[in-house]
């Protein structure tokens, strides 16, 4: 296993690129440490792929270095980098049974019978495979087959990092959760060091204890899981993370107080004089409440309900605040009058922007 | 009555994709066909549209028969998870397409062709070939050529399965703003359980060829019928565990008793089993009669605002709690975890519902 160090990376697909606008991946210097389990998460178009094959060696990059701890990989091709890959469509041999193909990485590099069969019987277990050992790998079906897949991404122990590419796309939302579950388990066991692509947030944030948030070729965060919900550092992460996303409004600030359509919202820190074209406060849905008039005593944004959405485990209302939309999030149990038309914001979970990145405050 | 289906299966070989069924679908209705891979959505779906002719049984459309009528002369259109466009052709031409088909005239062709194109946030693309657009706007002129023609049944197959998670996200608010105007039957595939929530409408519960449940989808994820469809219905999956009813005393798994009252009192005395949602299974104390277990800990997922801790239980299968907020429990530790029996689902030895969650009814 290895620390994954990225020095001054950036790539361009064009000869002369003249500005960022031709970098498909903008510079990034980041350390990834051993061990962690990365998600790369962002939509189409967005940089994460290039990257991936940055690291997997399928891409050199146009700037910088990419180092194994100190081993510069930047010009070794994929087979000299040590490191396993799972991609979205199962790699089996349909002919070989099941056994074979989970030995197939270890026997191409020149490791013992004895050993494969402890590595395989090993990984079998714990993927629920072992019944099926000895059957062809033709005829089982696809969630079985990308399960191989991934027993075979896992089956070496030395190497420097396990790439997963979209490795559930694939799979029904029920194994989903299963799959996900002992690839999470597996992580903890042997402390692999693994990176995760994908563009769907719940994989992301369930999988990886470090999520990069990737947006027109920039990392816009890195951060755990929670640090990205409650503080999303782009006005991109809290819409792309969560749904639905973070309600952004046009505000003027003026120390802990937000301006919004001459409506004044209470924030936590205190702010001086901010530079920005475009300065906007970002609140949660789950951080927002629907109430009636008389329980908002001089607070709240006057709404219009345009309809609530019930979606079991809880609802989703839908307002409107002088043409702007904004969501609420009401647990399931909570009872919300016909006359709500006022919503509270949580202080704590306000945050400011301003051109799109978070302004830091000062604790009032 | 628009769409009736009355005794239909289809048999291909020796296997039996759909078995007799009798669906009726209302016009201008949603109607989510709901259900893990190879249930049948795919084999419903073509035998409505009469793409495939039924094994047995007949389709009634509108009081006629059209059991056989091949789909090119039937109003129908049909949407698949890989989006078709005709590649050389303008996202005009493509939407404009099957109202050439029809022969209307010029006029009323740009003014229909810019309407839905308006609907579907396309207009500043209509000149574009689909390969310059994103994989969400290819799906949205796939889908505006579906809804353009005015067809009275439109099929959807999993039609944002390819899709991003934000762009599904918008879709599934838009889907169902165009068929209130449309005043046409739509049927909506999918497996997952929390777009056909989102969707809302009705919704068909679909297991191993057969539909389970079939009512308005808050109603039938309430009160679903059998454990089957609890299980269609939950993702993650529902919690099980085993009790007891002897007189007025219900015993869950091995030591948690409680009284049993309402309609559980009512019950015969014999084994049952208890369902719960993921969501309704929690890590902190619930007060009242909820009942307490102590299960160890498989492994913890963090989404950000919520957790779903995995956990192991006596023998029974893998429970999951879902529960908001960050909650990193290690691995290999035993918790503490509470149900309030009003959030508790009953079913007999044939896994049919015998008492559904008492807040369910009331919510």
């Amino acid at each position: 296993m290895a620390a994954i160090h990225l020095k001054q990376l950036a790539h361009s697909y064009l000869p002369h690129p003249a500005g960022p606008r031709d970098y498909a991946l903008k510079r990034i210097d980041h350390v990834w440490e051993d061990g962690r389990a990365y998600a790369l998460l962002g939509p189409s178009g967005c940089g994460k792929t290039t990257l991936l094959n940055i690291i997997s060696g399928l891409l050199q990059p146009s700037e910088g270095q990419v180092c194994f701890d100190e081993e510069d990989v930047t010009n070794l091709p994929t087979e000299l980098r040590r490191i396993a890959q799972v991609f979205q469509f199962p790699v089996v041999y349909d002919t070989m049974s099941v056994y074979d193909n989970l030995a197939f990485p270890l026997r191409n590099h020149g490791h013992s019978e004895s050993v494969v069969r402890e590595r395989v019987l090993r990984i079998a277990k714990m993927l629920d495979l072992s019944a099926v050992l000895k059957q062809k790998a033709r005829g089982l079906t696809a969630d079985a087959k990308q399960t191989i897949s991934l027993g075979r991404g896992l089956v070496r122990e030395n190497v420097a990092a396990i790439l997963f590419d979209e490795p559930l796309t694939v799979i029904d939302p029920h194994l989903k959760h299963k799959l996900r579950m002992q690839l999470k388990r597996l992580h903890r066991q042997f402390n692999h060091t693994m990176i995760y692509v994908t563009h769907d947030q719940t994989e992301a944030l369930s999988f990886a204890d470090r999520v990069v948030v990737m947006y027109d070729g920039d990392v816009v965060q890195m951060g755990t899981p929670q640090e990205l919900f409650e503080r999303p550092a782009h006005t991109f992460v809290g819409y792309f993370i969560g749904s639905p996303g973070m309600n952004v409004l046009d505000a003027r600030i003026e120390g802990n107080l937000a301006y919004v359509d001459g409506r004044s919202i209470p924030l936590a820190q205190g702010y001086d004089a901010i530079a920005g074209e475009t300065v906007e406060i970002g609140v949660r849905p789950e951080f927002a409440r629907l109430v009636r008039k008389e329980d908002a005593g001089e607070q709240g944004l006057p709404v219009t309900v345009k309809r609530i959405e019930d979606i079991g485990r809880f609802k989703i209302a839908r307002t409107e605040f002088f043409g702007r939309e904004l969501n609420v999030v009401i647990p399931e149990g909570t009872a919300v009058s016909d006359r709500a038309n006022r919503v509270l914001f949580d202080a704590q979970h306000v945050n400011v922007y301003a051109d799109g990145w978070i302004v830091e405050g000062e604790a009032a | 009555m628009a769409l009736q289906l009355e005794n239909i299966s289809k048999v291909a070989g020796r296997e039996t994709h759909i078995h007799p069924m009798d669906l009726s679908l209302e016009a201008g209705t949603l109607n989510v066909l709901l259900g893990p891979t190879l249930s049948g959505k795919t084999s419903l779906m073509r035998l409505m549209a009469g793409l495939d002719k039924p094994t047995t049984g007949r389709v009634i459309w509108r009081g006629n028969d059209v059991t056989g009528v091949p789909v090119q002369r039937r109003n129908v259109a049909m949407v698949y998870q890989q989006f078709i466009n005709y590649p050389s052709m303008s996202v005009y031409e493509n939407i404009a397409s099957p109202l050439r088909l029809q022969g209307l005239d010029k006029a009323s062709i740009d003014s229909k062709v810019h309407e839905i194109a308006e609907l579907m946030k396309l207009e500043p693309m209509l000149m574009r070939k689909p390969l310059e657009l994103s994989g969400g706007q290819q799906q949205r002129c796939a889908l505006a050529r579906a809804l353009v023609k005015g067809a009275d049944l439109v099929l959807l197959d999993e039609p944002l399965a390819n899709l991003d998670y934000k762009l599904r996200e918008e879709m599934r608010v838009e889907i169902p703003r165009f068929f209130i105007e449309s005043g046409a039957i739509f049927v909506y595939a999918t497996t997952e359980p929390s777009e056909a929530l989102l969707l809302g409408g009705n919704t068909a519960a679909m297991w191993e060829g057969r539909i389970t449940q079939f009512g308005p989808t808050l109603e039938v994820y309430r009160e679903p019928v059998s454990a089957t469809t609890a299980q269609v219905f939950s993702d993650p999956p529902m919690n099980f565990v085993n009790v007891t009813k002897a007189g007025d005393s219900l015993l869950f798994g091995a030591d948690q008793s409680v009284r049993a009252t309402g309609d559980l009192l009512a019950l015969p005395d014999d084994r049952y089993m208890a369902g719960f949602r993921p969501n309704h299974l929690c890590l902190t104390p619930l007060g009242g009669n909820a009942l307490k277990f102590t299960a160890e800990v498989t492994v913890t997922e963090i989404t950000g605002s919520e957790s779903f801790v995995h956990l192991q239980h006596a023998d029974d299968a893998p429970w999951v709690s879902l529960t908001h907020g960050v909650h990193e429990l290690p691995i290999g530790q035993t918790a503490e975890v509470f149900v309030d029996v009003r959030n508790i689902y009953f079913f007999n030895a044939k896994e049919e519902l015998v008492a559904a969650a008492v807040a369910a009814k009331a919510a």
